[in-house]
């Protein structure tokens, strides 16, 4: 059956994702993350930013509403049970504190077909309250053939 | 860190993923697939047991960077492909290299084996001193 390409191209809702101080904490500790920035509210201030740091891989986190539209879209037609995280790639920009409002926008990127596998790209960009980008992101998704 | 240049290697990050870290990053970053919180689900769908989620690798790999530079700042890119799957209670070694150097950019290769085997092969890092 030849792959659906409808949906490249496709942009999607976008979503506003209000970063807490304790979220990136439980963050940094999952990831074995020990620097202050991460975890020790003075630390952070006394080194100039307004509030806690995160993780850059905190990423993950605030766009993962959008990114998971993205995925459910019924019109993408991923088949989850097949479906392995193939490649990621992302570029930051300006740090990500505590209090920072972050609104992700994600788009589907590339569809295409090669080995018997269907390769599906989402671009993801997201940007602060002040308009900033902090990170854009390219999200890499691998789905193998049903035996 | 400002001698850092084309050839030297940055610190080796070392981790032994506990056994329930993969719960723990579930909640953190709110993926719940089971391929890496239920070990009978896992092996039906052909996986030896709960995996880790790629994305706690990359940011183990990410962390190994920010660790030797000295802070999150100074990561600016950061591209990987997952190449094989890894598991909890077994040593992941993240190895990076400094491939590139332009004024105070670098460009890092960099690995994450365990067991041998690699689960990140030649992620592309960019880093800012």
């Amino acid at each position: 059956m030849a792959l659906d390409t409808r949906a490249l191209g496709r942009t999607f809702e976008p979503h506003t994702y209000a970063v807490g101080r304790e979220k990136i904490r439980e963050f940094a500790r999952a990831v074995g993350e020990s620097d202050a920035l991460y975890l020790d509210l003075d630390a952070a201030r006394a080194a100039g930013h307004r509030d806690l740091v995160a993780p850059p891989m905190f990423a993950v986190v605030y766009c993962s509403t959008a990114i998971e539209q993205a995925l459910f879209e019924p019109e993408v037609g991923i088949d989850f049970a097949m479906l392995v995280h193939g490649g990621q790639e992302f570029e930051w920009g300006p740090l990500v504190v505590a209090g920072d409002e972050i609104t992700t926008l994600v788009s589907v990127s590339d569809i295409h077909e090669r080995v018997g596998m269907a390769f599906y790209g989402f671009a993801s960009r997201s940007t602060n309250q002040r308009g900033e980008l902090v990170c854009s992101g390219t999200w890499t998704q691998i789905v193998r053939p049903r035996p | 860190m400002s001698v850092l240049e084309a050839g030297d290697e940055l610190a080796q990050l070392r981790v032994t993923p506990d056994r329930y870290v993969t719960v723990r990053y579930a909640g953190a970053s709110g993926d719940f697939n089971p391929i890496h919180l239920d070990d009978e689900f896992a092996r039906s769908v052909g996986l030896p047991g709960r995996i880790l989620h790629g994305l706690y690798t990359m940011a183990l790999l990410a962390r190994a960077q920010t660790e030797a530079l000295g802070g999150p700042g100074h990561l600016r890119r950061l591209s990987v492909q997952f190449r094989g799957i890894a598991v909890p209670e077994q040593e992941i070694v993240i190895s990076s290299t400094v491939k590139e150097r332009a004024g105070d950019r670098l460009i890092v290769s960099a690995t994450a084996v365990q067991q041998d085997k690699a689960i990140i092969r030649g992620a592309s890092v960019e880093l800012e001193l």
